[in-house]
């Protein structure tokens, strides 16, 4: 038999599982959106820079992925099979832009330093992390419009296109790409040293920031009519407006703390932000995994299986926390330049 | 192609892409750790030259590893989602553990491979040691998730439901410990002989390079001994398999009459229609002998079963019996490879011996490829044996050719760069200016 608790707890985790991987992972994407878009007298050396923040980190960052996957599909079987059945396309699409993302930055790292093959697997590189943000977020669009859901007539359109080709997904979409790139930005700043490549960061997150609301509002926009649930739970309920004068609150001091140079506080803010956001999305959906009909109850797993992964979960976490924590201290210590680079800087 | 046959190809060409980077991922760093412990023992620049080849190989391979398994935990749903809301609530736990694996795996990678200037010496081989241990992990539990399709344990059949959920007694069944145990050799056996064969190809040209000699010397003693185990450890899957997965066993053997006294066929190729097999050197008794220790048991065949439930035999007996032989002869290889080091005589210098493992190079991927046909499609047409068909597993969504083949081609194409990649910046000799380019005594070699 489901429990109504421990099902909670588990979508709650899953949630937690889904934020880590866009707060880290979703940094890496959105370097790869600003390889791409690296321009100005110092191109080389900002590409130089996003890609020595990346490269130790992104395959452990990745894995929240797999973790919300495998929590999903323990736990949530029902919900798994069903978005894996209607969203297969955007799924699909979005695992070979992270197919591709993943091996085009590696054969970048270890390709000869000719400059035609770099150039060659960074765009690569750059193309596919657009790729994935944008096909996450139309699956998570398609996901709160509450129209994953699976018809056995109609044809191949209808039941397998029109749930997430929408425009109120595709906002979402370039909702996230946004989200994505402000996070990298934001953090750029504090990987380098050079004042001159911080400003460009900065500059970048400045505009990032703003892409942020501006594709907030055009998803808003069209949530009346694109996810009509979201809309009410976002507008609706009691916890909304406190919840809306802190996202609104965080977004602001973000561009502040950019504005005034105090990266640190950017960094901050830009995290609670994005935990805001997923937060308020969770929060409208509950208490579906997939709206309109699917709550987590009728969705969760026996059990024995819910209390077994909390405490696989948990016991995980004392080992893995300190070991995280052991990376980002051994690379985020301090600017991730090249030990070259730094002793002949000083 | 029908949709569930393209979905079945998707499957099998997305896992036999992975296992060959999982592989590497678990026994690459064994490789580089030893190699990392004789630098700090001996302070031999070579030792620490190939640590750190070998750990790029390691990155290059780890990366495509990574991103391949992603793609299978989400084919897991997008082909299968019938057989994910039946099973996943019982085989989600290997899968969460090999979650954390990864994770342990991942974070080690990146200490490991960006942290040689940045943390001492024993905290980096250390690191090393965690990437080593973690990889061989993240392998068990999948491979426990397999175990279960074979022999499903630790639930009760409702209504076409799993209820009484047990996950423990899931990962807890018959097959579990010889599959993850058999999968685990392979690994150090595929990898180890792959890198052997590699330098002693080398060798023959260049018979003096220490680099290449350190990195044969290195590769035999982790694949060696898990080459002469090989075999002992197959013959016992075989006997689990007899016991559990009867009409497996027989597709293997391509047996089709019940009976005493069953003969081991070599060779031939069955004939699923007329039941016969073309061609084989029958050894009396023999499948009697090795199934069940017993020259006169009796062996049940596929006239046991409804020919609704054979898989397709021919392809089955053929990828046995090319794993047996594969592993035979790198058996044989490692236990060559013993004398002459019972002899005291250098392998590196021994040219039969060189030729003969330059030709095992791709033999342990081949046999864990062939390993691989023999338990999913010996499974066939069961998803989870005697309860889920793959028939009725399947994604209602049509079409599924296009995902296939646009798969297939994404692989070739990371394929072929892998390849490349690793033959420049991996195998190729160094250049003299890499490393001091001295031979060594063979002497200090063993020491
Ligand atoms: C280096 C690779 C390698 C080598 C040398 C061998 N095998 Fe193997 N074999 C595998 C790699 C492998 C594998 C790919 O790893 C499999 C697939 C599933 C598994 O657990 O291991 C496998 C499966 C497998 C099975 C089926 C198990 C099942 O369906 O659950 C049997 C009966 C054997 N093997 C028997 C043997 C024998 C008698 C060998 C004698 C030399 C042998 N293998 C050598
Ligand atoms: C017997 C078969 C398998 C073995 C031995 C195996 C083993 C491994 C290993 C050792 C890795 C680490 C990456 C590397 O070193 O290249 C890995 C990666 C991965 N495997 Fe597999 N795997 C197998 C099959 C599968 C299957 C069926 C799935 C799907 C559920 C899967 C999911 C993954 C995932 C998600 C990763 C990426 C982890 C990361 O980002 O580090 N594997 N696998
Ligand atoms: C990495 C080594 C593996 C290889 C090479 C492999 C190979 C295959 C092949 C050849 C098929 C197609 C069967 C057919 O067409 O008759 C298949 C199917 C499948 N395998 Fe595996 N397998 C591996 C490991 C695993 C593991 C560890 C799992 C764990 C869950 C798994 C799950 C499946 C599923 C769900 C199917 C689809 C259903 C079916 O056709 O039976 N495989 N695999």
């Amino acid at each position: 038999m489901p429990d109504p608790t421990l099902a909670n707890i588990v979508a709650l985790l899953l949630t937690a599982a889904l934020a880590a991987y866009v707060l880290f992972a979703g940094a890496d994407f959105g370097g790869g959106v600003w390889d791409l878009l690296a321009s100005g007298p110092r191109k080389a050396r900002q590409r130089e820079v996003i890609a020595h923040s990346i490269a130790p980190i992104w395959e452990a960052n990745h894995v929240w992925l797999i973790l919300a996957v495998v929590l999903l599909f323990t736990c949530f079987p029902a919900a798994f099979a069903r978005l894996c059945i209607v969203l297969h396309i955007p799924l699909s699409l979005m695992l070979v832009g992270i197919v591709l993302r993943g091996s085009a930055f590696v054969f970048r790292s270890y390709d000869t330093a000719e400059d035609r093959a770099q150039r060659r697997w960074g765009r690569l590189f750059a193309i596919a992390s657009l790729l994935t943000p944008l096909l996450l977020g139309i699956s998570i669009g398609a996901l709160v419009s509450g129209r994953v859901v699976e018809l056995d007539h109609g044809d191949f359109v209808a039941r397998f296109v029109d749930p997430w080709f929408t425009p109120f997904s595709i906002a979402v979409g370039l909702l996230t790409l946004a989200v994505f790139a402000l996070l990298a930005a934001v953090f750029l700043t504090l990987e380098t040293t050079d004042p001159e490549l911080v400003e460009d960061f900065r500059r970048r997150a400045l505009l990032a920031g703003v892409s942020v609301f501006a594709t907030a509002f055009f998803a808003l926009v069209l949530a009346p009519g694109g996810a009509p649930l979201l809309h009410q739970g976002l507008l609706a309920s009691t916890w909304a407006m406190p919840f809306h004068v802190l996202t609104g609150l965080a977004a602001i001091g973000v561009l502040a703390a950019l504005w005034l140079r105090i990266y640190r506080l950017a960094r901050l803010a830009v995290g609670v932000q994005v935990l805001c956001i997923i937060g308020g999305w969770a929060l409208s959906q509950y208490p579906y995994v997939i709206p309109p009909d699917l709550t987590i109850e009728a969705a969760a797993a026996p059990r024995a299986t819910l209390r077994l992964t909390i405490i696989v979960l948990l016991a995980g976490a004392v080992v893995l926390l300190p070991s995280l924590i052991y990376l980002f201290r051994v690379f985020k210590s301090g600017p991730a330049d090249r030990p070259e680079q730094r002793a002949q800087g000083g | 192609m029908s949709d569930l046959l393209a979905a079945r190809s998707q499957m099998a060409m997305s896992l036999g892409f992975h296992i060959l980077f999982a592989v590497v991922g678990i026994g690459l760093p064994a490789l580089m750790v030893v190699a990392e412990r004789r630098w700090q023992k001996t302070g031999d620049p070579v030792y620490l030259e190939l640590a750190k080849r070998w750990s790029k190989g390691a990155a290059i391979l780890f990366a495509v590893g990574a991103v391949s398994g992603t793609v299978l935990s989400f084919e897991l749903g997008l082909l299968w989602p019938g057989f994910m809301k039946f099973a996943g609530p019982v085989i989600g736990m290997p899968f969460s553990l090999e979650g954390f694996a990864f994770f342990t795996e991942a974070i080690f990678l990146g200490v490991y491979l960006y942290g040689w200037e940045r943390i001492s010496r024993r905290a980096h081989l250390l690191a090393g040691v965690m990437v080593a241990v973690s990889g061989a992990a993240s392998g068990i539990f999948v491979v426990i998730a397999n175990a279960w399709m074979n022999s499903p344990t630790g639930f009760d059949l409702v209504d076409g439901a799993a209820v009484n959920v047990d996950p423990i007694a899931g990962m807890l069944n018959p097959m579990a410990f010889q599959q993850t145990l058999h999968m685990t050799l392979a690994a150090y056996v595929a990898t180890g002989f792959a890198v052997a064969g590699i330098h002693a190809f080398l060798l023959l040209f260049d018979p003096e390079n220490a680099f290449h000699r350190r990195a044969l010397a290195i590769a035999l003693l982790v694949g060696a001994p898990a080459a002469v185990l090989q075999p002992l450890s197959g013959h016992h899957s075989a006997q689990v398999v007899a016991e559990y997965q009867p009409a497996k066993l027989a597709s293997m053997e391509a047996h089709f009459e019940t009976g005493p006294r069953a003969p081991l066929l070599l060779g031939g190729w069955p004939d699923m229609d007329a039941k016969v097999v073309h061609y084989a050197v029958p050894i009396p008794g023999g499948l009697s002998f090795l199934a069940f220790n017993d020259p006169d048991a009796v062996v049940k065949g596929l006239d046991r079963f409804p020919r609704r439930d054979w898989p397709y035999v021919p392809a089955i007996h053929f990828s046995f019996q090319l794993m047996v032989a594969l592993g035979t002869y790198i058996a044989l290889i490692a236990l060559w490879g013993a004398w002459l080091a019972f002899r005291r005589q250098d392998h590196a210098s021994h040219r039969w011996f060189l030729r003969a493992l330059a030709l095992a190079t791709p033999m342990g991927f081949i046999a864990i490829e062939a390993g691989w046909t023999v338990t999913e499609v010996g499974r066939q047409p069961w998803v989870v044996y005697g309860i889920l068909r793959t028939a009725d597993a399947v994604t209602p969504m049509p079409g599924l050719i296009v995902p296939f083949l646009g798969f297939t081609l994404l692989y070739c194409f990371l394929g072929v760069i892998v390849v490349w990649l690793l033959y420049h910046q991996i195998i190729r000799s160094p250049r003299p200016t890499e490393w001091s380019r001295r031979y060594s005594p063979v002497r200090a070699d063993r020491a």
